[in-house]
């Protein structure tokens, strides 16, 4: 047996692929856990945890971060929004009158970021919808991940295509947006037991410190 | 001089620079604005805002805001600000973080605008008729590119490690407290400790120092980012955050909250100690 939240690091480490850099920003856990898992098997690879609170990467204050993506030297950076529109642009401003933080960096990091992935972990029409309501930031994506189902993205035709789905629910029907699909989505492959073994083992041990609550939840008696 | 004499000094209208929760943001003073009932601050994220721009904004004492963001981080949202917002009450520059940190560059090199990339195809930047986009003047194909103006905060407010003597302050990593330091007209800090003679002088801490050429006024304040935190030396008071965020999400538990930390100083500057 596996948790979700196991799964989709998983599928976040397949995701990240080849890379030399990886930026994570705050509350995002399962990225976190995802690019952790990643670098037990490619220990070269560096992370990035933006709100580190010891030990944090960076000495030249928070622009820091933005000047390195400015020059290409982050490779891959996760974007989520209150909205995700089919066109991949995310809104983290406003919707349905509800006033949400605010852009953050994402108007920069989705244009200047080679591999930008989409992680939002509610599936739902609500936050899945036609068009979003303000474009926070656009770009080409490499993927839309949700706690339902993997999205890639079709730079060309500018559309989501249907990947795999987790739990075998009717994804169209939670999906506000419409997209390209295969006859019958594949399920998403769950984790191996050596990928078990590494998230239960030295990732947990990496996430407590800076994600105790995720890991209390997700490693109870583990982390 | 102390916390409440340098809140005396902004004036009611002013455009005062702050940093997010991570930064030490001057919370004593902070506080001394709201028992001050100061009124119109205009508040600039470097780059977002967190609980400093929440208590003001929920304390009647802000008209504006421009930043990236504004949130509680692991607590939420910022409720006072969010009810502000979808209430009409004061208006909002949204931004997004390097476009700031870019605007306070260009003020501290005394130049009008910095060009960055990306952020074109943003509805930010129809949002924001301040912010041009243009012709790379390099580029021989087309290359268009973003400019922002220089800004230039009234006041750039936070909270240091330490001052010394000769009126520098020691901000350590937090190099955006010396960016907004350097982009504003005057710059106020409150410190945890005093150290003696000059801190330039010491070769270890002279990176960390925003030299006093910059630095207007100072006042101790010790534990003066409570309940947000000073690297190496207290860390961010989670639980009181949380309970912030619980009472804040009424007009009458916010005004309970203010009653309980901001209206009796000697709870908010001596809270109990906790581990950085």
């Amino acid at each position: 047996m596996h948790a979700k939240e196991e799964l989709l690091a998983c599928v976040v480490a397949r995701l990240i692929g080849e890379a030399a850099h990886v930026a994570v920003g705050a509350a995002s856990p399962i990225p976190a856990a995802g690019a952790l898992l990643l670098k037990q098997r490619n220990p070269a690879l560096r992370l990035s945890f933006l709100h580190k609170r010891k030990g944090n990467p960076f000495t030249e204050g928070s622009r820091e971060l933005f000047d390195l993506a400015g020059q290409g030297r982050i490779d891959v950076f996760f974007l989520g929004g209150a909205q995700i529109d089919g066109e991949a642009n995310v809104n983290l401003v406003r919707a349905e009158g509800r006033r949400f933080p605010g852009s953050f960096g994402s108007a920069f990091m989705y244009g200047v970021v080679p591999k930008v992935i989409l992680f939002r972990e509610e599936h739902s029409p609500r936050v899945l919808v036609p068009k979003v309501e303000f474009i926070s930031a656009t770009g080409n994506p490499v993927a839309l991940l949700t706690g339902k189902a993997l999205f890639a993205w079709q730079k060309e035709k500018r559309r989501f295509r249907l990947e795999s789905v987790h739990d075998g629910d009717d994804i169209r029907s939670q999906t506000g947006f419409d997209y390209d699909a295969p006859q019958a989505a594949p399920r998403t492959p769950v984790p191996t037991e050596k990928e078990l073994a590494l998230l239960r083992g030295p990732v947990a041990k990496e996430m407590a410190p800076n994600y105790p609550e995720f890991a209390r939840r997700v490693w109870p008696g583990i982390s | 001089m102390t916390p409440e004499e340098l809140a005396a000094q902004i004036p009611d209208g002013a455009l005062l620079g702050l940093p997010p929760d991570y930064s030490m943001p001057s919370m004593a003073v902070v506080r001394s604005l709201i028992l001050l009932k100061k009124r119109n601050l205009r508040l600039l994220g470097v780059p977002v805002l967190g609980l400093s721009a929440d208590l003001l904004i929920g304390a009647g004492c802000v008209s504006e805001i421009e930043t990236s963001a504004v949130s509680l981080d692991e607590a939420g949202l910022a409720p006072r600000f969010t009810e502000a917002v979808e209430k009409g009450e004061i208006s909002v520059r949204d931004a997004t973080c390097p476009a700031i940190h870019t605007g306070l560059q260009a003020a501290e090199k005394g130049v009008p605008f910095m060009p960055l990339r990306g952020i074109l195809g943003s509805d930010l930047v129809s949002l924001r008729p301040e912010w041009k986009v243009g012709q790379n003047p390099f580029a021989e194909k087309q290359d268009s590119i973003l400019m922002v103006p220089a800004i230039s905060p009234d006041i750039a407010l936070f909270h240091a490690r330490w001052a010394d003597d000769a009126g520098n302050v020691w901000v350590g990593r937090r190099r955006e407290l010396a960016t907004l330091a350097h982009a504003s007209k005057r710059c106020f800090a409150t410190y945890e400790e005093k150290r003696p003679g000059n801190m330039l002088d010491d070769e270890l801490l002279a990176p960390g120092v925003i030299t006093s050429a910059y630095v207007t006024a100072v006042a101790p304040a010790a534990r003066g980012a409570w309940p947000l935190g000073v690297a190496g030396l207290y860390g961010i008071d989670d639980e009181h955050l949380a309970r912030y965020a619980r009472a804040a999400k009424t007009r009458e538990g916010f005004q309970r909250y203010l009653d309980e930390f901001v209206c009796t100083p000697r709870k908010s500057s001596s809270p109990a100690s906790s581990p950085a």
